[in-house]
């Protein structure tokens, strides 16, 4: 069952229209639309709601000034850090000045969607527009300040160091010295962020469905904000039509608004974002701007390296600053390095905030290192794989301390890998060695191609915890619950193959439950690569547990040794006489003092003798009702997956079209749970790669509109832009967690701005240091 | 100031229904709000994305852009009408299913429907006409890779050693070639 590709539980539901999204929960709900400040920076000088108040179904219009206590703060700094030293916030409704576009400034409630619009649009606020800063390099210059209060138009100055960078390179035999730039995109789910609360005025507790990547600390969040016991919010994350990052970042404005909306007018409320509004209030990623010195030998080994990097956070920085600490770090990939420096400057500009977004600050990282190897390759005319290769961490050397902090504040040690057969693997996988003879067809056709490669590390399966809880019931069924959310990555189905290993039982008897507070109530959340690992093995050592249990239960009715005692097919038998079995099913119904004969089950569990003497209580000390088994995962650091990628490309001598020929992944999770569902994952990861690389970035002006804030104009890829992705395996286990398993979700995305820069400029001749890049791109660089 | 509303009455998924909606309400929410058929998604209600496709007489059409009054008395077929009413899964369904075509599920609604109906027109597509068949619908999750897959596998044009190939072979060259939006 472990291991097998075996098609997903959840698809049926899926493919027959009975997905329950955010929006299609509440039918009949009050609906609320937001209006969103039309400038990047502003002074807010009047709001007339007048012309509000004629549209039949108005229920309500807030400002900042409605909202009591709380609910008016500025929304938290989620994760604090000390080189964060001017972490700033946004309040849930704008007070007095306006950052973004979209910086929602009023709320409406009305009877629907349409009449909420419509009263939104007839709301007049009037502005006094103060100095835009759009830009890495305007904010840099701190000509005008997001900020007042933050000089320099700086939030963080971070430093990650290793040895003394700056002297190993100025005693190394080369040095070379170049800048990098990597535009903004987005995650871009299909289905935007959406929130829908009912309040219950009788039981005074309040029921939350948003479209998020971590319900339970939707729920604390609410809870603290409306002043709430937790014990009185439940959070549901319902399907979520994709997350990618976005939907990590929380309490968003309207995860606040919405249910103290709910509970004031004691009516059922929903917003569901639109794809405008998705485009100017959810968050972006990827805007860095890198500054590379390398020093290195004759061989090509990296001596030292010194990077700056201004990284764009946009207005506020509610995440506080991971993407910056993940570049900083996980930009040294698989390479062991002599020295290292990484200095991060993250700038306020007013632009929409800065969030992970699948990769989160990876990608950035992995084009500085691997667009440093190339430049390294072409400046000593060696081979670009040799080169790497010479720099690999070896399979001996693990587990291998990096000498830095990594995200989870934990140190930088990867836990196992074998680097070396993944570039080998990859090398053979794209034909490395005989591209020059394809080349060499190609350019007598009069057409011109590259080939390109990069490798990465992925941090993944980040702490501090995830739990999983199991119960079989008495009728077999076995039902398992973790706190965090699904978006899509198959959870109900690899879930279920754990528990159905561990257990001994047919999968078609596991129901998994995710991302409902009803069911489990602490977690973390879906990001980062973790929830394999981290439910995963929550989950599994949860069955254990239930395992132990049934196992005593089950011996002391069949009068053997619980170590002779075998599951298979949901039955408990004595190994070696199938004959001498007891179903988990009863075994359920005997772990219960409490026999009402509710069922067949129930009454057949009489047969077999209850052990408690009369002297003894029923549940004796330590021990719990029922069949169920409970436990947290939570590992000492992350556990390291690793990949290398290549791609053959054509670029078009007259058009400077770019068409992807060949794409190979060879990948390292550790064990697979589920192939097919790994190889999902990798695929969806490698189109948004593509993506990043080719077509899509953000296009603000200088004004901070942003201009193409629709898919007629942010060009998400068609399948007809996504080739074929081929895709190789290695399997090295992480030592760190009882499956042996590493994180899968992001690791696609992560080498692919790497590697199409680096098949592009093996087929033009010269240097590529800016992605994306499009035809009009290239046509102007060759133009150079 | 009310707003005026009509009784619109059409055949969704073999059944007749009305409800009453203002001249403005679009299809999609029609489907969704007013008839509690909430299978059919909005992914960006500016007719690009494709997740609200449904079927009109037959053919795929944006049900965001389309208002409901204009298709009164029309036949629509949403994702809730494409399995059997013994509830087995059509062969686009289950081809989905069977080849991984689907992972958070939005925008899946709008591919069998697009899929439904180009299979229907075509039963025997060439990698070349499924890409363009399926060229009007975005998907954030899969790559494309494995619905590509799925349509393929019911292509009568496609050998079997292609389809278990996949999306066609290594020496298939596609990309971003001549796209154009």
């Amino acid at each position: 069952m472990f291991g097998e590709p075996i098609v997903r539980v959840e698809d049926p539901r899926l493919l027959t229209g009975q997905g329950r999204y955010l929006d299609d929960l509440g039918r009949g709900a009050l609906a609320a639309a937001f209006v969103r400040s039309p400038y990047a920076h502003a002074r807010i000088t009047g709001i007339d709601v007048d012309g509000a108040l004629d549209v039949d179904g108005l229920v309500a219009v807030y400002t900042w000034e409605d909202l009591p206590g709380r609910v008016g703060e500025p929304l938290p700094l989620l994760i604090p850090h000390p080189a964060l030293t001017h972490g700033r916030t946004a309040y849930p409704l704008a007070r007095d000045v306006v950052r973004h576009v979209g910086e929602p400034v009023v709320m409406v409630v009305a009877r629907d969607r349409y009449l909420a619009e419509d009263a939104a649009g007839r709301i007049q606020v009037t502005y006094q527009p103060l100095p835009v800063v759009v830009g890495i390099e305007k904010s840099a210059s701190a000509e005008y300040l997001v900020h007042d209060d933050v000089p320099g138009n700086v939030g963080a100055f971070l430093v990650q160091e290793v040895g003394d960078a700056p002297a190993a390179i100025d005693a190394a035999p080369h040095v070379l010295e170049f800048r990098l730039d990597i535009e903004r995109s987005a995650s871009m789910p299909l289905e935007g962020r959406g929130v829908y609360a009912r309040w219950d005025a009788d039981d005074e507790s309040l029921r939350v469905y948003s479209s998020t990547q971590t319900s339970t600390s939707v729920r604390m969040a609410i809870a603290a904000k409306l002043g709430l016991p937790p014990a009185k919010v439940e959070v549901i994350a319902p399907d979520v039509g994709g997350g990618f990052g976005v939907k990590i970042v929380h309490p968003w404005p309207e995860e606040v608004l919405v249910p103290w909306a709910a509970r004031l007018l004691n009516q059922e409320v929903k917003w569901a974002e639109d794809r405008r509004e998705h485009f100017v209030s959810s968050a972006h990623e990827r805007g860095q701007v890198q500054f590379v010195r390398v020093g290195f030998d004759d061989e090509g080994r990296v001596l030292g390296l010194d990077v700056k990097i201004l990284h764009d956070h946009g207005a506020y920085t509610p995440y506080g600053i991971i993407i910056p600490i993940i570049t900083s770090t996980q930009l040294l990939g698989p390479y062991k390095l002599g020295a290292y420096r990484a200095e991060v400057t993250s700038l306020y500009t007013n632009t929409l905030i800065v969030t992970p977004y699948r990769g989160a600050g990876r990608p950035q990282g992995v084009f500085c290192m691997e667009r440093t190897m190339d430049r390294i390759a072409a400046h000593l005319h060696l081979d670009r794989i040799d080169v790497r290769a010479a720099n690999l961490i070896q399979p001996d050397e693990f587990p291998y301390d990096q000498g830095l902090i990594f995200q989870d504040g934990r140190p930088l040690i990867y836990d196992s890998g074998d680097y070396p057969a993944l570039l080998r693997k990859a090398r053979d996988l794209i034909g490395w060695d005989s591209f020059g003879s394809l080349r060499a067809v190609a350019t007598a056709e009069g057409r011109r191609i590259g080939i390109g490669f990069a490798c990465y590390v992925e941090g993944t399966g980040v702490g501090p915890y995830e739990g999983g809880h199991v119960e079989v019931d008495s009728s077999g069924r076995v039902h398992v619950s973790t706190g965090l959310t699904s978006q899509g990555q198959g959870h109900q189905t690899v879930f279920a193959q754990i528990a159905a290993a561990e257990l001994g039982v047919p999968i078609s008897d596991v129901q998994v439950t995710t991302g409902d507070t009803r069911r489990f109530g602490y977690a973390v959340g879906t990001f980062a690569s973790r929830a394999a690992v981290m439910s995963g093995n929550a989950i599994a050592l949860a069955c254990r547990r239930l395992k132990e249990k049934a196992l005593r239960i089950a011996a002391e009715a069949l009068e053997a040794d619980p170590r002779d005692l075998e599951i298979a097919d949901g039955q408990v038998y004595v190994r070696g006489n199938p004959s001498a079995s007891i179903p988990l099913r009863t075994v359920a119904v005997l772990s219960n003092p409490l026999r009402y004969a509710f069922d067949e089950e129930a009454q057949r569990a009489t047969q077999f003798a209850t052990g408690s003497s009369p002297d003894e209580p029923p549940i004796a000390p330590g021990e719990e009702p029922g069949l169920e088994g409970k436990d947290y995962y939570s590992p000492v650091r992350s556990t390291f997956a690793a990949g290398a990628h290549a791609a053959i490309v054509e670029t078009d001598p007259d058009t400077a079209e770019i068409r992807i020929l060949r794409y190979a992944v060879v990948h390292d999770c550790g064990r697979l749970i589920n192939p097919r569902i790994v190889e999902g994952q990798i695929h969806g990861g490698v189109a948004q790669g593509i993506a990043g690389a080719l077509y899509e970035k953000m296009e603000y002006d200088s004004d901070g509109q942003l201009l193409n804030a629709s898919f007629m104009d942010f060009l998400m890829p068609y399948a007809t832009e996504i080739p074929r992705i081929e895709i190789d395996h290695l399997e090295t286990p992480s030592p760190l967690n009882p499956l042996g398993i590493k994180g899968a979700g992001e690791a696609g995305v992560i080498p692919v701005s790497a590697v199409i820069a680096s098949a592009i400029e093996d087929a033009e001749g010269f240097e590529i240091s800016a992605m994306p890049i499009s035809p009009d791109d290239l046509f102007r660089l060759r133009r150079h | 100031m009310n707003e005026r509303v009509y009784e619109i009455g059409l055949t969704v998924n073999g059944v007749p229904r009305s409800a009453t909606a203002p001249a403005r309400r679009l299809l999609s929410d029609f489907l969704r709000h007013d008839l509690g058929l909430t299978g059919t998604h909005v992914g960006c209600e500016h007719g690009v994305c494709g997740c609200c496709t449904v079927l009109l007489d037959g053919d795929p059409v944006r049900s965001c852009l389309t208002f409901a009054i204009t298709v009164e008395g029309r036949e629509v077929t949403t994702v809730e009408g494409l399995a059997d009413p013994d509830g087995t899964l059509s062969p686009v369904q289950q081809a989905f299913q069977d080849s991984h075509g689907l992972q958070c599920g939005f925008c899946t609604p709008g591919f069998l429907c697009t899929v439904t109906a180009l299979l229907r027109d075509n039963p025997a597509p060439t990698e070349a006409e499924v890409l363009e068949g399926i060229s009007g619908n975005l998907c954030r999750c899969t790559g494309y890779q494995n619905i590509i897959k799925a349509v393929l596998s019911l292509s009568r044009g496609v050998s079997r050693t292609a389809q278990e190939n996949g999306a066609g072979n290594a020496t298939t060259q596609r990309g971003s070639g001549d796209h154009v939006r």
